[in-house]
C-alpha cells in the first residue's frame, strides 16, 4: 500500500536564450533602461575584476582567491534583486555580491590577504565576511532572517553556497529552521557543476538541487544561471515573497565556473574536458546579455571598452587603498578575542610586548 | 531571601534577564511549553511569549547557528543544548563561528551568546549525555566557560554570562540541579567571570576543583581534617576558561602542595592546564609534584560502573595523603 502525500514540480526559469532572445515574455523583469545597462556594467566589472585578481594572486599580491568568471549572471542578477537594508551572507566565492551590497573593494582585497580589516564592514552595510566552512552560513542565515522578523523589519536575508554546499547537514538545517519559523530568507545555490573536482552527478542522486527544498517544506526553483534576467526574475520573486511574510525560498542557479576552484593549486583539466568548457562558454552570460542590450540599442562596443578602462582604474585605486592599511599585529589579534581581554590574555599580551610580563 | 535548588536559581536568573532586557531570547529543544527536560525554563514561555522563549527544530548546529545570526541582529541569545554530550553536533558553530565572530569581523559583529547545557556524571543517563567535554572549550579561543557549583553561584554567574558581550558556555551539573538548597537573594547580583572562590580555607594542601567535585572535595577535606588533623584549602574555579591563576598561586604559596580534582578524563584537560600554570607561576613554592584525581582516559562509561569510574571522597583523601608523603 502506498499513500500519495504530495506531488511536486521544480519550476525552471529562463528569460533569455543563448542568443539573447526573450523566451518568456511574462517573466521579463520590469527594469528601466538604466537598470539594464547597470546590470551589464556590473557583469563587465566582475569579469575584469576576476581576470585582474587571478593575475594579482599569481604575483603574490593577493592571498586566497576563488575565481568567479562564468557565474556573473548568478551573482549580479541575484544581488540586484535585494535592497540595501537586506542582508547578504556570502560564501568564499561570493565577493561580487558583497561588493555591490556595499562591502568596499579594498576590504575584499584585505580579506584575500588575510587581514583583520577585511572583515570589518562599514556599520551601514549588511554583509558579513565571506564564509569558509561550507554550509555554516546557511544556519546563520536562518538566525539573521528570524532577527528581522522578530524586530518587525520587512527585510530579507540572502545567502549563497555552491552545489557541494547542498550536501552539508547545515544546508538542510538552515532551510528547515527558516521554514519552521517562516523566516524571510533566500537560499541561493550556484550549481557551477563541480565541488572542486567532484561533478554534480557524484554529489547527489537528486535530479535537481532545487528539489532539496521540498523536504524542508519550502519552494525550490531552478533558474538558468547564465541568464541574468532569469536570475533576477527568480530572485526578485523569492525576495518579494519573503518580504511579504510568506517565508523562505531556495533557488538553484545552473551555471559554470570557467576557472579553477581557487587559485591555490586546483587544476580543472584533471576533471573536465575542453568540450564541456566549450559547451558552457556558448552560454556565456555577458555575450547573451550584450546581444539583448545591443538589439535594444542600449549598448555599444565602444562604451564597453570605456567601462573596462574605468574598471581597471577602480581596481588599481582599491589596491592602493589596501596597500596603505597597516599590517595587522599579534596585539590586535589578542585584543579582538573579547570585548575586554581576559586576565590570561592580558598576561600573554604582556609577554609578547615585553610590558610587565610575569 | 529564598531557599532554592540550583535549577530554581537558574530559572530565576533567566526570568530576571528576560524581564530586564528585551533583547534576551531563550530557545532550544523542548524549552518552550515543556519548560526544558529539567524544567530550567519552566513557565518562561507563558510569561514572555513565544517570540522570546521558543522551541527549535531538533538540530544542534541549527540552534547555535541561529544564535549566531540573532547575535548579528543585536539580540542576546541564550540557547540550550539539551545534553552536553550532543555538543559535538554544534562544535563548528561554536568553535569556528560564534567564538570567532568578533575577530573575523574586526569587532563589527560580536556574539553575546550564553550557551546553557546540562552535563556531568553520577545520574545514570544514557551514553553521550553526561560527558565532561569542558576541556575541549578550554582549547577554543574566544569563548568563556563557566561551571557553577552552588545555587547562589549559578544565579550570579548566569547573570554575568548573559550580560557579557562575548560567548559564554554555561555548564550545569545534572547531579547538582536538585541535590541541595541554599539561600539565594531575590534581587539581582552578579559574580564576575574569571574569579575563583576559596570555599574552604586550609594551610596544608590546596585542592583545585570545580562543578560537582567541589562538594566531593569539601567532604574529603573535612574527613581528612578529622582523621589527620591537616587542613586542605578548597578552591572552586567557577570559571574554567579563563582560569583564575592568581587565586591558585596565592593559595599554593601558602600551602606548598596542591592536587587537582576533575570529573573529566585525565589527559590535556582543566587539571593539566592548572598544573601547567602552577608551574609557570608558583613552582618554587611547591614542596611536592601536583597530583591529579581524575577518571582514566576512557570514554565515559555506561551507567553500571559510573560510580566506580568517577572520583570519590575516598580517592581525593588518598591523593591528599600521597601528596603529603612526597
Amino acid at each position: 500500500m502506498s499513500k500519495t502525500v504530495s506531488e511536486h514540480t521544480v519550476p525552471y526559469v529562463q528569460v533569455l536564450d543563448e542568443n539573447g532572445n526573450v523566451t518568456d515574455n511574462e517573466l521579463l523583469p520590469n527594469l528601466t533602461d538604466d537598470q539594464l545597462r547597470e546590470l551589464m556594467k556590473r557583469m563587465v566589472f566582475t569579469r575584469i575584476l576576476d581576470q585582474r585578481a587571478i593575475k594579482l594572486t599569481r604575483q603574490g599580491r593577493l592571498g586566497f582567491y576563488a575565481p568567479v568568471s562564468g557565474q556573473e549572471a548568478s551573482m549580479i542578477g541575484s544581488e540586484f534583486a535585494t535592497e540595501k537594508e537586506d542582508f547578504v551572507v556570502p560564501g568564499y566565492r561570493d565577493l561580487p555580491q558583497s561588493l555591490y551590497h556595499g562591502y568596499p573593494l579594498y576590504k575584499l582585497f584585505l580579506y584575500s590577504r588575510g587581514h583583520q580589516e577585511g572583515g570589518r564592514v562599514p556599520e551601514d552595510v549588511n554583509v558579513i565576511m565571506p564564509q569558509i566552512i561550507i554550509g555554516a552560513q546557511i544556519v546563520q542565515t536562518a538566525g539573521i532572517a528570524l532577527g528581522f522578523k522578530l524586530k518587525g523589519e520587512k527585510h530579507v536575508t540572502i545567502t549563497y553556497t555552491g552545489d557541494g554546499g547542498t550536501s552539508q547537514g547545515d544546508f538542510y538545517e538552515g532551510m528547515n529552521f527558516a521554514g519552521a519559523y517562516q523566516a524571510p530568507a533566500v537560499f541561493f545555490v550556484q550549481n557551477n557543476q563541480y565541488a572542486i573536482s567532484v561533478p554534480r552527478e557524484k554529489q547527489t542522486a537528486a535530479e535537481t538541487l532545487a528539489q532539496k527544498a521540498i523536504a524542508a517544506g519550502i519552494p525550490g526553483v531552478q533558474v538558468d544561471g547564465m541568464d541574468i534576467l532569469g536570475v533576477y526574475a527568480a530572485t526578485k520573486q523569492a525576495v518579494d515573497r519573503a518580504r511579504a511574510g510568506e517565508g523562505p525560498t531556495m533557488i538553484e542557479a545552473v551555471t559554470f565556473r570557467y576557472g579553477p576552484h581557487t587559485m591555490s593549486g586546483d587544476d580543472p583539466t584533471r576533471y573536465r574536458t575542453k568540450e564541456t568548457e566549450a559547451t558552457w562558454e556558448k552560454r556565456d552570460p555577458l555575450v547573451r546579455f550584450r546581444s539583448y542590450l545591443q538589439a535594444k540599442g542600449l549598448w555599444t562596443d565602444e562604451e564597453e571598452q570605456q567601462f573596462i578602462e574605468e574598471a581597471k582604474d577602480t581596481i588599481n585605486d582599491a589596491l592602493k587603498q589596501a596597500d596603505a592599511v597597516e599590517k595587522m599585529t599579534i596585539e590586535g589579534l589578542i585584543d579582538a578575542m573579547f570585548e575586554e581581554p581576559t586576565a590570561t590574555l592580558k598576561r600573554q599580551r604582556a609577554e609578547i610586548t615585553g610590558e610587565g610580563a610575569n | 531571601m529564598a531557599q532554592m535548588t540550583m535549577i530554581q536559581a537558574i530559572t530565576h536568573a533567566l526570568d530576571l534577564e528576560l524581564a530586564r532586557d528585551e533583547k534576551v531570547l531563550v530557545f532550544g529543544e523542548d524549552v518552550g511549553n515543556n519548560g526544558g527536560v529539567f524544567r530550567a525554563t519552566e513557565g518562561l514561555q507563558k510569561k514572555y511569549g513565544e517570540e522570546r522563549v521558543f522551541d527549535t527544530p531538533l538540530a544542534e548546529s541549527g540552534i547555535i547557528g541561529l544564535a549566531n545570526g540573532l547575535a548579528i541582529q543585536g539580540f542576546r541569545p541564550v540557547p540550550e543544548i539539551q545534553f552536553f554530550g550532543f555538543v559535538f553536533e554544534a562544535f563548528d558553530q561554536i568553535a569556528s563561528q560564534i567564538a570567532r565572530l568578533r575577530y573575523r569581523s574586526g569587532g563589527r559583529y560580536y556574539a553575546p551568546v550564553t550557551i546553557r547545557s546540562p552535563f556531568g556524571g553520577g545520574v545514570r543517563t544514557p551514553e553521550l549525555h553526561s560527558d565532561s567535554l569542558e576541556g575541549l572549550f578550554l582549547q577554543t579561543p574566544g569563548v568563556k566557560v563557566v561551571i557553577p557549583s552552588t545555587p547562589y553561584d549559578a544565579k550570579g554567574l548566569l547573570l554575568s554570562a548573559i550580560r557579557d558581550n562575548d560567548p559564554v558556555i554555561f555548564l550545569e551539573h545534572m547531579r547538582l540541579y536538585r541535590s541541595f538548597r541554599q539561600e539565594v537573594p531575590e534581587e539581582e547580583y552578579t559574580i564576575p567571570l574569571g574569579q575563583a572562590n576559596v570555599v574552604r580555607e586550609g594551610k596544608d594542601v590546596t585542592i583545585v576543583t570545580y562543578g560537582a567535585m567541589v562538594g566531593v572535595s569539601q567532604k574529603a577535606a573535612d574527613a581528612w581534617a578529622k582523621d589527620k588533623g591537616l587542613e586542605a584549602e578548597v578552591i572552586d574555579l567557577r570559571t574554567i576558561s579563563p582560569i583564575d591563576i592568581d587565586t591558585i598561586t596565592e593559595s599554593v604559596k601558602k600551602t606548598g602542595r596542591a592536587i587537582v580534582v576533575q570529573e573529566a578524563q585525565r589527559s590535556a584537560g582543566v587539571g593539566a592546564e592548572v598544573i601547567a600554570q602552577i608551574n609557570e607561576h608558583a613552582i618554587y613554592h611547591l614542596e611536592a609534584p601536583v597530583l591529579r584525581v581524575t577518571p582514566p582516559d576512557t570514554v565515559y562509561p555506561f551507567g553500571m560502573i559510573e560510580d566506580e569510574w568517577l572520583p570519590t571522597q575516598h580517592s581525593v583523601v588518598a591523593a591528599l595523603n600521597k601528596v603529603m608523603s612526597l
